[in-house]
């Protein structure tokens, strides 16, 4: 396309920048449309309310823990000595105009960036959208997630109030608790003895210069990822491997993102100026020997909290050391050990399928029995962490004594997972039937025929070509198989323990699955499936690969 | 012999015993009683005239306790048993006034069934009753008296007075009752309760005689003008306005959490879907 197709404005700049071409090509990309494709979007919107209002509010925050005596507008605390930090915060609630408004509005912001990142994270994982080649941008996407809760800790940690002093506090612990280094570590941290001098302006610093910087560097290296990745869609009718079925960024896309971003922040707005979030000043100024009941991080942390919170009190000593498992296991070994299974789950299920293949069509997540139960596994372990991060409000508010919510927590947090997999695997394999069924027998009409020999039969329809596309366009998946002993001369195959690992854990993931059904089948299947009388208990059903094999 | 020593006149009798070496303490004996009996003559008429309104109130007091308390605590305010080794009501006995005032003035006692606490509800006896009750058990030994009305009374407490009760109750309250005096869990279905809406008087008998699972805060550990200072910081919270908005029960971070996951994700998931669901079917799909 020559350049006389730009309007004046375009053509200026295109001649001195080269946008024109970048732009034709960009503008007109292709988008495929779903809800849940947007779940990411909150999350890059809240980080844009949060970077605009975290400007506005580093304009009054003092950095400082330097020691004034507050003279604000508050009068429950007038007169008292408090750090610079918790009076400047104060001091932007109550006369800073707009300040607590901003102030909660860049608050829920965070609440929301981050549970919107997390629940961008599960329709990744459940409809497989981190397969090759997007593995390393669902690394990018995680590392996003881990540094948005650091910084969200920190943040929390900024005011200077008591229950930020607290929740320091606690951490300042856990870091103790590490074996040989834990002490030097806390020193390196705060700067000395906690609380010391140092602790807000270094994590000031940390809060609004490092990590945001760190976070938009790589949701830039995401978005562009996903450009040039393309994005995934679901199945469909012409829907393929090789290309993408939706509607273009202009305009489609620029008036859905651009109104959304607006919804976005239109919530966020109305959250900050209608329900408090963090009252700082009912909390005080820290003061380390003083405590609240209700303290509790936000809610990002609210697992790690509950995981220290249900761990019985296991310590043990020897040669004048104390290893306090009762934070080592919960708040050392637990949480990293998650995160990391999470963060390598792509590469983890790519060993064990096999798969090597592009992928850019996404797993509908009934297809994936086995990932599904995984997953739903994980929400569940987190769940309950997190549901020990809030016991006493469930002890108080649900009339339950303290001890018996810890005490089923304890055990549920080993149970549920495996129940929760189990449920979710079976839910899913019958959903797998229940598609299968759709596709070869059609659709209860809900009518009933007599027929002259008296029998009742009810009038199946087949279902659209449409519906029979999307339930079909999927693989069939079979376990790994692993090759004889030995080959043909007698020489044993390499790796032989590994791979057998590998194909059991292969067969895990597929041997239950219920395979599509085959083209004779459907044909068959419609071919008997009019005519009166017809038993559909004859029918050859599709089977699981387990089913195959038992015969 | 004895018939002789009889036939002797009595004051023979005392004079030829005078230096026995019990006569001392028979001396002594006597007069104790003498003293006695006159004191008795005099001063318990004054006592009696004075008391007769209280005494009475105490009569009243051992009644109603007779019925409504003794079962649990025993006919004497001696503490009772269930008959299995365990204790259904402790001991009343130095309890004091302010504990049978705080108890019955807020309803926890009479308790309406054995548990991990007695929860707060509306009083079952009226302000007399409670003053009879209070009187009565207040009579079996010396305890905290009810607070003089001056000793709780915060209408003219200064800014400076509440901030000062507001680092008291920091420090000593709201590791148990939260930071608004929401109140928080403790062991074993205990609870230290809200303090929204508790009468400046039982707040203060609350941290005289320390009820259920609290501590006493006694006069030495917290001064009658701390305890007052105490509540009134505690009439500020309550009478202050969450000038952020609603205040989602002042709860803390938890209750934050769930209104982000449930009104703020909840909401904007559902825009999300509502997005998703206007396509723009006309224009037709653009293979790339």
């Amino acid at each position: 396309m020559s350049d006389k197709d730009f309007p004046p404005p375009v053509k200026y700049l295109d001649d001195r920048l080269g946008i024109g071409k970048i732009g034709k090509k960009n503008l007109r990309k292709v988008f495929p449309d779903h809800w849940s494709f947007m779940l990411g979007e909150i999350a890059l919107y809240s980080f844009i309310i949060l970077i605009l209002t975290g400007i506005f509010l580093t304009f009054w925050f003092k950095p400082s823990m330097g020691d004034v005596q507050y003279q604000g507008s508050y009068s429950l605390l007038k007169g008292l000595h408090m750090s610079e930090a918790y009076a400047s915060t104060l001091d932007i609630s109550f006369d800073v105009r707009g300040g607590l408004l901003m102030r909660q509005i860049h608050h829920w912001a965070a609440v929301l960036f981050i549970a919107a990142m997390m629940v961008h994270l599960l329709r990744i994982f459940f409809t497989g959208a981190f397969r090759k080649p997007r593995e390393l941008n669902w690394v990018i996407g995680f590392t996003m997630l881990f540094l948005g809760i650091i910084e969200g800790f920190i943040g929390y940690g900024l005011p200077d109030d008591l229950l930020s002093g607290t929740g320091l506090r606690i951490t300042q612990g856990m870091i103790g608790a590490s074996p040989v280094i834990g002490t030097y570590l806390n020193f390196f941290i705060f700067g000395g003895e906690f609380p010391g001098d140092d602790m807000v302006p270094r994590f000031f610093t940390v809060h609004v210069l490092l990590i945001p910087g760190l976070i938009l560097a790589l949701v830039t290296v995401h978005l562009f990822l996903v450009v040039y990745h393309k994005h995934t869609q679901y199945p469909g009718p012409g829907r393929t491997e090789k290309n993408v079925v939706g509607y273009p960024l202009m305009p489609v896309y620029m008036a859905k993102a651009g109104g959304f971003f607006f919804v976005v922040f239109g919530i966020t707005a109305l959250m900050g100026a209608l329900l408090q979030i963090n009252p700082v000043w009912l909390y005080g100024p820290y003061n380390p020997a003083e405590v609240t009941a209700g303290s509790q991080p936000d809610w990002y942390m609210g697992w790690l909290e509950g995981s220290v919170r249900i761990m019985p009190g296991f310590e043990s000593h020897f040669w004048g050391i104390t290893l306090s498992w009762n934070l080592i296991i919960p708040a050392l070994l637990i949480p990293p050990a998650f995160v990391t299974l999470v963060a390598l789950y792509p590469f983890i299920e790519e060993w064990i399928t096999g798969d090597k293949r592009e992928h850019h069509l996404l797993d509908r997540p009934r297809n994936m029995p086995t990932r599904t139960g995984i997953g739903a596994a994980f929400i569940t372990f987190y769940g309950l962490l997190w549901v020990g991060g809030g016991n006493d409000l469930i002890a108080t508010h649900f009339g339950v004594s303290l001890n018996n919510v810890t005490w089923f927590l304890r055990f549920a947090v080993f149970l549920g997972p495996v129940l929760a997999f189990w449920l979710t695997r079976r839910i899913a394999i019958s959903l797998q039937r229940a598609d299968n069924d759709r596709i070869l027998h059609g659709l209860e009409t809900g009518v009933i025929m007599r027929l002259p020999h008296g029998e009742y039969i009810e009038k199946h329809t087949p279902i659209g070509t449409y519906e029979a596309y999307e339930l079909t366009a999927r693989e069939r998946k079979l376990p790994l198989e692993i090759g004889p002993e030995t080959d043909d001369n007698g020489v044993r195959a390499p790796r032989r323990a590994l791979n057998k690992v590998r194909a059991a854990l292969s067969r895990f993931y597929f041997a239950d699955s219920v395979q599509k059904p085959t083209q004779d089948e459907i044909e068959e299947a419609h071919a008997h499936g009019h005519g009166p009388g017809d038993e559909h208990e004859e029918l050859t059903e599709t089977e699981t690969f387990h089913e195959v094999t038992k015969h | 012999m004895s018939e002789k020593r009889l036939s002797l006149s009595p004051a023979r009798f005392l004079s030829a015993r005078r230096r026995h070496r019990s006569a001392g303490l028979v001396v002594l004996l006597f007069g104790l009683l003498a003293v006695g009996s006159a004191y008795a003559a005099f001063a318990p008429d004054n006592a009696v005239a004075d008391n007769s309104a209280q005494s009475q109130q105490i009569e009243e007091g051992k009644k109603l306790f007779a019925v409504g308390c003794a079962s649990c605590h025993g006919l004497n305010a001696e503490g009772g048993g269930t008959g299995e080794g365990k204790m259904a009501g402790p001991s009343l006995i130095g309890v004091g006034a302010a504990a049978v005032d705080f108890q019955v003035g807020t309803g926890r006692m009479p308790a309406q069934q054995p548990g991990a606490q007695m929860p707060r509800k509306p009083p079952v006896y009226t302000q007399a009753e409670i003053e009879a009750l209070a009187a009565y058990v207040a009579s079996l030994a010396p305890g905290p008296a009810v607070p003089a009305e001056e000793a709780y009374d915060v209408s003219k407490a200064t800014d400076e007075q509440v901030t000062r009760g507001g680092e008291l109750f920091r420090t000593n309250c709201t590791a148990c009752h939260n930071f608004a005096g929401k109140g928080g869990a403790l062991p074993n279905g205990r609870y230290a309760p809200s303090l929204m809406g508790v009468d400046p008087k039982h707040a203060y008998e609350a941290m005289l005689t320390g009820p259920q699972q609290m501590p006493v805060f006694s006069d030495q550990v917290l001064q009658p003008e701390d305890k007052r200072d105490v509540i009134a910081y505690l009439n500020a919270l309550q009478e202050q306005k969450d000038p952020g908005g609603f205040g989602l029960g002042r709860l803390g971070p938890v209750s934050e959490g769930l209104w982000g996951w449930l009104v703020g994700i909840g909401a904007l998931v559902c825009v999300a879907i509502w997005i998703g669901a206007k396509g723009v079917k006309a224009k037709g799909a653009k293979a790339e």
